[in-house]
């Protein structure tokens, strides 16, 4: 304690909560993009204990794919209750029936979230989003600013981004155009697990090992429920899988593990040797630009 | 939650891991992005899919070995290119500490990029090619990171293997570059030499330098003192928001949200709110996990104080008998990073210093550096993109500043375009007028 210094974990969190009173101090009508994934409780927590004992001075918005697993769902609804916050949700399987998205023949709704996302940021007013992106995550996100300045197309240009300088973030901006923040730029995905396991955290029950009824296809891991039932021909077995991350449920496979604790999850994921996105997500295969493409759009 | 869990995230969260963040800079082919990738590398935390990735560009462009450099080169454009044309932020952990690597590219026209590595960085990492010795570039990069305030500089002599690994060659730089680095302020320089490409100094010792008595380079980031680094005696606490909650059981609540600057707060302190000079008593440190007894940087915790006195953001809390000085003549080095206009005498731009906001005009231009030579030209009319200089400002209202290589904190700010919206610049406060 005289030393002074403080631990890693807390030196992050501190960064955090620093650059999440920046943007409601500075911007007229932020909110939080909120899945129901581990980083967006995550970056909801510290929300939480930046502006202690009051309550976060913003909405929070979830982008409905409408093909959650009910158990996000179920810990979107704990947490909005909790912290006794505004909820948005923008749904995708609406857009999809008002015409303005088209489903994607492969059956991802990621990449048609974006226009839905935008047109809900638009609606409401918002002009800063805060996005749970780390930049360990993939090449495109580890150039991008904390702070990052948006047209008013919800576009991000990687050529023209504004300086960093220091802990001095500007979120100047024009009508119409945002900034999408991301407080945990600086974090990887074992100080997240470290923080939720040192903070016993509220997490969908899927990112637990347990056992589950899973159908092996091409060497991913798809539990068997609505979402991905079984295909005419295929056998599913039982075997004890958690999920890394928890996305459109008809995409999201499941790894093996045997991690049914926080403690363990910490453990699992430091001796962990492919990327989460590698590991789980069908629609990030695609190309290594994807990522950079994507973020042009306006994807968070 | 179990006893075991307990303890690990014990373990992770007040244990000895601490948080080192580093620069790297060199220039084009010094084989920066070859040395992150090897430390990446050889810290384990390159995961399978992406080395597997970057065996297959490796082989798809006809490539013997694998090229780590692919590890750190980001976007399309430079993949398209070649070269690094941004900042890019990299991240691994020992037992001992994490890393956050700020990856800033050398080209000449990138001197921005490597100012905005340095601004946070404890440590700034310059790679030095044996084979062509100190160049300019090395000249640059070291006075950007001392321009910077960056406390310990560690210059990777690179590409040993080149030089039958000789101790002839790496003792000549040192001399060259301990020789121009004596103009310069730097606290502690340490040289080491390596082969990012075959491994050697880098992780692990090295049996090639047998003549070399020092530490690999990761064991030495491991241990890198920065504890000290840190302005711990004076308090500069800059509010940042004003937390009254509107509910019916903290309705009496008014708290101070910020984080500490510099010095060291505890609970009982007599302290002076600027710039309404009024004093009081700290009564209490918050966070969402209860009072501390002391708050130090950087922390983020929220302050109460014994009276009620009128408070907003941008306000700046200090020790009655220590104080920053209020200035609205502010005279600075700027770095200017806009390449749609240069700096130019009697422009006006808006300001932001710790979370205060402000505008600002430039009365003068003193000299601009050549970061070359050091050499300081005077009587110049502009600061184009990538050039530093000494100018003088005049702000509409008082700041709380000290000078930089006293508090980086509260000595930097930033310059922002008001038409176009845009950071334009890095400003630190210089000397002040009486301190010089
Ligand atoms: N022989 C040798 N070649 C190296 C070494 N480090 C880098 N290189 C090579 O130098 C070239 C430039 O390296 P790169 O890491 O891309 O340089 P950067 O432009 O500084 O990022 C590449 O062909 C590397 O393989 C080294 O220690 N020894």
């Amino acid at each position: 304690m005289t030393s002074h210094v403080l631990s890693q974990l807390r030196s992050l969190e501190a960064e955090s909560i620093h650059i999440i009173r920046e943007v409601v101090a500075e911007m007229e009508r932020p909110v939080l993009l909120f899945s129901g994934g581990k980083d967006s409780i995550v970056m909801l927590h510290m929300a939480a204990k930046a502006f202690a004992p009051a309550r976060i001075p913003f909405p929070i918005m979830h982008v409905d794919t409408g093909l959650n697993f009910q158990s996000v769902l179920d810990t979107r609804d704990r947490w909005v209750e909790r912290l006794g916050i505004q909820l948005v949700v923008a749904s995708v399987q609406d857009a999809i029936d008002r015409g303005l998205v088209k489903e994607e023949p492969n059956g991802s709704r990621n990449r048609i979230q974006t226009p839905v996302l935008l047109e809900a940021v638009e609606k409401h007013g918002f002009d800063a989003a805060f996005g749970g992106g780390r930049r360990d995550e993939e090449k495109a996100r580890a150039k991008e600013r904390v702070f990052s300045f948006r047209d008013d197309f919800g576009q991000w240009d990687p050529k023209n981004q504004r300086p960093e300088i220091w802990n001095l973030y500007n979120g100047r901006v024009h009508q119409g155009e945002s900034i999408r923040v991301f407080p945990l730029s600086n974090w990887t995905e074992l100080d997240i697990w470290s923080y939720i396991a040192a903070e016993n955290m509220d997490i969908p029950d899927l990112y637990l090992a347990q056992e589950r009824e899973v159908v092996n296809r091409d060497g991913m891991l798809f539990a068997v429920n609505e979402f991905t039932p079984l295909k005419e021909g295929e056998t599913s077995e039982i075997r004890s899988v958690r999920y890394r991350t928890v996305g459109d449920a008809n995409l999201t496979a499941a790894v093996e593990s045997q991690a049914s604790t926080l403690n363990a999850i910490v453990e699992e994921t430091a001796a962990v040797r492919i990327t989460e996105r590698g590991a789980t997500r069908g629609d990030d295969k695609v190309s290594e630009a994807a990522m950079e493409d994507r973020k042009r759009e306006g994807y968070f | 939650m179990s006893t075991t869990t307990e303890n690990l995230a014990e373990a992770l969260t007040d244990g000895s891991t601490d948080l080192l963040r580093f620069a790297t800079a060199g220039s084009v082919d010094d084989g920066k992005s070859t040395l992150i990738g090897r430390l990446l590398f050889d810290s384990k935390t390159i995961f399978e899919d992406q080395l597997d990735s970057v065996e297959n560009v490796s082989k798809d462009r006809g490539n013997d070995y694998t090229d780590l450099s692919l590890l750190t080169d980001g976007l399309r454009a430079e993949r398209e290119q070649g070269i690094t044309i941004d900042v890019a932020y990299r991240y691994f952990a020992t037992p001992k500490r994490k890393f956050i690597i700020a990856d800033t590219p050398g080209h000449i026209q990138y001197t921005r990029n490597m100012v905005t590595g340095a601004s946070t960085a404890d440590a700034a990492l310059i790679l030095v090619d044996a084979r062509k010795g100190v160049i300019e570039q090395s000249r640059r990069h070291t006075f950007l990171a001392t321009l910077l305030g960056v406390p310990h500089i560690v210059v990777c002599v690179n590409k040993m293997d080149l030089v039958d690994y000789s101790e002839e060659v790496f003792e000549n730089i040192r001399k060259d570059f301990t020789e121009f680095a004596s103009r310069l302020r730097v606290p502690d320089l340490t040289f080491i030499p390596i082969s990012a490409l075959e491994g050697d100094n880098v992780v692990n010792r090295s049996e090639n330098t047998p003549w070399y008595e020092g530490s690999p380079l990761l064991s030495h980031l491991e241990r890198l003192h920065v504890a000290s680094d840190r302005n711990l005696v004076d308090v500069r606490f800059p509010v940042q928001y004003v937390i009254r909650p509107q509910s019916h059981d903290a309705r009496d609540y008014r708290g101070y949200a910020g984080t500490v600057a510099s010095g060291v707060m505890k609970p009982g302190d007599r302290v002076v709110a600027l710039p309404a000079g009024l004093e009081t008593t700290i009564e209490s440190i918050d966070t969402a996990d209860g009072p501390v007894d002391e708050a130090y940087p950087p922390m983020a915790v929220t302050v109460r104080l014994a009276d009620e006195i009128d408070i907003s953001r941008g306000d700046m809390i200090a020790r009655p008998n220590n104080t920053p000085a209020a200035l609205q003549n502010i005279d600075a080095q700027i770095c200017w990073m806009d390449e749609s206009a240069p700096l130019t005498v009697g422009k006006k731009y808006a300001i932001k210093h710790t979370t205060r906001w402000a505008r600002a005009m430039v009365k003068d231009i003193n000299y601009r550096v050549d970061v070359n030579s050091l050499h300081r030209d005077e009587g110049v009319t502009e600061i184009k993109l990538n050039e530093i200089g000494r100018i003088q400002l005049r702000v509409t209202q008082p700041l709380f500043v000290d000078p930089y290589q006293q508090n980086s904190e509260t000595g930097s700010f930033i310059l922002v375009d008001e038409s176009t919206n845009k950071t334009v610049a890095a400003g630190m406060v210089g000397g002040l007028p009486h301190s010089s």
